[in-house]
C-alpha cells in the first residue's frame, strides 16, 4: 500500500517535471493544439463569410450623446505598471512620441500635438467586449489612413502592428495587435486621442488608444506606443498577430 | 415524407406487418426519411454543444441586460457569488430583482480548489474550466454546422414537400387543437391513422423550432457581432439592442432546453425503442386502428 502511494506520488512528480520541462521549453504548448488546427479554418470562414457580405466602406452603427454610457468599465490594463509609462503620466504625455516604422517609405515620430493636426474624426460608438458586456462613449482621434498616407505604406506592407506600453504578465509580455490595411483604411479606423470630449484617460489607454469599430474590444489595443507595418505577423510574439490571439482568441474579432 | 402501407423496395423493407400475440396489431410505417434523420441527429449534437459552450461564453460576464449597453441597473439576471459575514462563498440568482440563493450550482460552485466564483457549474460549460476563448472557437463550430445543417433541412423540407405536407398545421388541425391538449394531458395517443401523422401539438412544436427559435437563436447570437451589426444596421435596434439580444439568445437556449425535455419525455412515453428505431431506420412500429385506443380522424 505504501509502496503503490509512493509510486504514485513518484508518477505524479514524474509527470509534473515532464509538464514543467515542456513549457520551459516551448512557448505555451498545450492538450489543444489539434483542436485549434481544426477551429483555425473555422474563423477563416467566418472572416470571409462576413467580408463578402460587406457592403464596402459599411459603418459601424453610431449613436447620440444621450446614447452614452454613464459608467464606461475599464478592462484589462487600467494603469501599466511599468516607470517609463508612469513617468510619461506625471509629465502629461508632454514628451510622448508615437514611433511609426517598418515597411513605409519614410518613418518618423509624432508627438500627440502632431497627432491632433492630422485629419481627425468624432464618432460615438458601442464598445463590445468578447467578455459580452457593451459600453457606449465618444472618441475623436487622427484617422489612421491620415497617418499611413503621412508616412507612405509600401507595397510589400499587408498590416498595422500595434505596440502597446502595458507589460502582461511575468514574463515581460507586452499588450500589441494588429490589424490588415483594409481595416486601417477604414472611415472610422482612428488613434484615439479624446474621450467624451477629454483627454484619454490613463485607465482607457492615454495618451492614444486604437479603435477599431468593426471589431471587439481587445482588438482596439490601449497605450500604443509604437506602430510597425509589416507583410507578416509569424515572427511577432507567438505569431498570431496580437496578445490575446496568442492565447487562443480569434484574430478576426468581428463576431 | 410519410409513405404509409408503401414501402419502398429494396433491402430491409417491411412489409406492413401483424405482430400477434400480447400485442395490438403493428404495422410499419416509413417515417422519417433520410435526410430528416441525418438533420436531427447532427441537430442533437450541435445542440448540446453549444449549450454548453455557450454556458462557458456566458460565464466570463455572468449578467444579462435589455437594451444597447450593460448598465447595471438595466440587469435582467445575474448569477454572482458574495461572502457571507462567516467568510463563505454563496452563490447568488438574481432574476428581474428577485434574488435565490442558488450555492453549488449557480454562481459559485465547486473547482479543485473548493467552492469559487462561477456562473454556470463545471459540468455545463465546454470546457469545464474558465476559458473564454476555447468556449468561442467551440461554439463557432458548431453554430457553423447548425446553420449549414438547418440551411439544407430547410431546402430539402420545402422542395420535397415535407414541410407543407407534414409539418405545417393546417386550419383543420387546428381544429383538432383542444382536443389534442387534452389527449396530451391525458397521456392518451393516437392509433391507427392518426399515429402515421404528427398530430397537431407536434406540428406546431416542430414547425416552431426549425423555422422560429432555431432561426431566431442564429439570428440573436449574430447580433451580438460587430461586423453583423455593420451590416445589417436595422436589426440590432429592432431586437431591443445588442444586450437585448444577448438576454434573447440566453432566453431562446432555455426554449430550446424546454423542448428538448418534453420531447424526450414524449419519447420515453410512446416507447423509446421505437421512436429512436424510427429516427435512425426510418421505420416506425404504429399500432392499428383496431388497436388499443381509437381517437377517431382527426387528422
Amino acid at each position: 500500500m505504501g509502496i503503490a502511494i509512493n509510486r504514485r506520488r513518484f508518477a505524479v512528480r514524474a509527470l509534473e517535471l515532464v509538464g514543467v520541462s515542456l513549457l520551459a521549453g516551448c512557448e505555451r504548448v498545450h492538450p489543444y493544439r489539434w483542436l485549434m488546427r481544426l477551429f483555425r479554418p473555422v474563423e477563416s470562414a467566418t472572416r470571409l463569410a462576413q467580408s463578402l457580405l460587406t457592403p464596402p466602406g459599411a459603418l459601424a452603427r453610431e449613436f447620440s450623446e444621450a446614447d452614452r454610457s454613464s459608467v464606461f468599465p475599464s478592462n484589462g490594463t487600467t494603469s501599466p505598471d511599468e516607470p517609463a509609462y508612469q513617468a510619461h503620466v506625471r509629465r502629461g504625455f508632454v514628451d510622448w512620441r508615437l514611433e511609426v516604422g517598418g515597411l513605409v517609405e519614410r518613418p518618423a515620430v509624432f508627438s500627440l500635438e502632431e497627432l491632433r493636426r492630422l485629419p481627425s474624426r468624432t464618432q460615438i460608438t458601442r464598445h463590445d467586449c468578447v467578455e459580452g458586456w457593451s459600453a457606449i462613449a465618444k472618441w475623436r482621434g487622427a484617422r489612421l489612413s491620415a497617418l499611413l498616407a503621412e508616412v507612405g505604406v509600401r507595397p510589400d506592407a499587408r498590416y498595422v502592428v500595434f505596440y502597446c506600453a502595458d507589460p502582461m504578465d511575468d514574463e515581460a509580455n507586452r499588450y500589441y495587435e494588429s490589424i490588415d490595411l483594409e481595416e486601417a483604411r477604414h472611415e472610422q479606423t482612428i488613434l484615439a486621442y479624446e474621450m467624451n470630449d477629454r483627454a484619454l484617460p490613463v485607465q482607457h489607454g492615454a495618451p492614444l488608444r486604437l479603435r477599431v469599430e468593426r471589431q471587439l474590444g481587445y482588438k482596439m489595443a490601449k497605450y500604443v506606443m509604437r506602430i510597425a507595418l509589416v507583410s507578416s505577423f509569424d515572427a511577432i510574439g507567438d505569431g498570431r498577430g496580437g496578445y490575446w490571439e496568442d492565447r487562443d482568441y480569434e484574430w478576426y474579432a468581428g463576431i | 415524407m410519410w409513405e404509409v402501407d408503401e414501402p419502398p423496395v429494396g433491402p430491409g423493407v417491411l412489409e406492413p406487418v401483424v405482430v400477434g400475440g400480447d400485442s395490438p396489431r403493428l404495422r410499419s410505417v416509413y417515417r422519417h426519411a433520410l435526410p430528416t434523420r441525418i438533420a436531427h441527429w447532427i441537430v442533437v449534437l450541435c445542440l448540446l454543444i453549444l449549450t454548453l459552450s455557450g454556458f462557458q461564453i456566458f460565464n466570463a460576464h455572468p449578467a444579462l441586460y435589455w437594451g444597447e449597453r450593460s448598465d447595471p441597473d438595466r440587469t435582467v439576471l445575474a448569477l454572482k457569488a458574495v461572502h457571507t459575514p462567516s467568510g463563505e462563498l454563496k452563490g447568488l440568482t438574481q432574476i428581474l430583482g428577485l434574488e435565490f440563493e442558488t450555492t453549488g450550482v449557480l454562481g459559485a460552485s465547486s473547482d479543485a480548489e473548493g467552492l469559487s466564483e462561477r456562473g454556470f457549474p463545471r459540468w455545463a460549460t465546454l470546457p469545464s474550466g474558465q476559458w473564454l476563448a476555447m468556449g468561442r472557437r467551440w461554439h463557432f463550430l458548431f453554430a457553423w454546422i447548425l446553420v449549414l445543417t438547418g440551411l439544407s433541412f430547410a431546402v430539402y423540407a420545402l422542395a420535397s414537400h415535407h414541410f407543407t405536407n407534414d409539418l405545417l398545421p393546417r386550419p383543420r388541425d387546428l381544429g383538432g387543437l383542444g382536443d389534442s391538449i387534452r389527449d396530451h394531458l391525458r397521456l392518451r395517443h393516437p392509433s391507427g391513422e392518426s399515429a402515421a401523422h404528427y398530430n397537431v401539438l407536434q406540428k406546431i412544436a416542430y414547425t416552431g423550432v426549425v423555422f422560429g427559435l432555431g432561426p431566431l437563436s442564429v439570428l440573436t447570437g449574430l447580433a451580438m457581432s460587430p461586423r453583423f451589426d455593420a451590416i445589417v444596421p436595422f436589426v440590432v435596434p429592432l431586437l431591443g439592442g445588442r444586450q437585448s439580444a444577448r438576454t434573447l439568445h440566453f432566453l431562446a437556449t432555455f426554449v430550446f432546453i424546454g423542448f428538448t425535455l418534453a420531447h424526450i419525455f414524449m419519447v420515453a412515453l410512446t416507447g423509446v425503442v421505437n421512436n429512436v428505431r424510427s429516427m435512425l431506420t426510418g421505420w416506425y412500429r404504429a399500432p392499428s386502428a383496431a388497436g388499443v385506443s381509437d381517437d377517431g380522424d382527426r387528422n
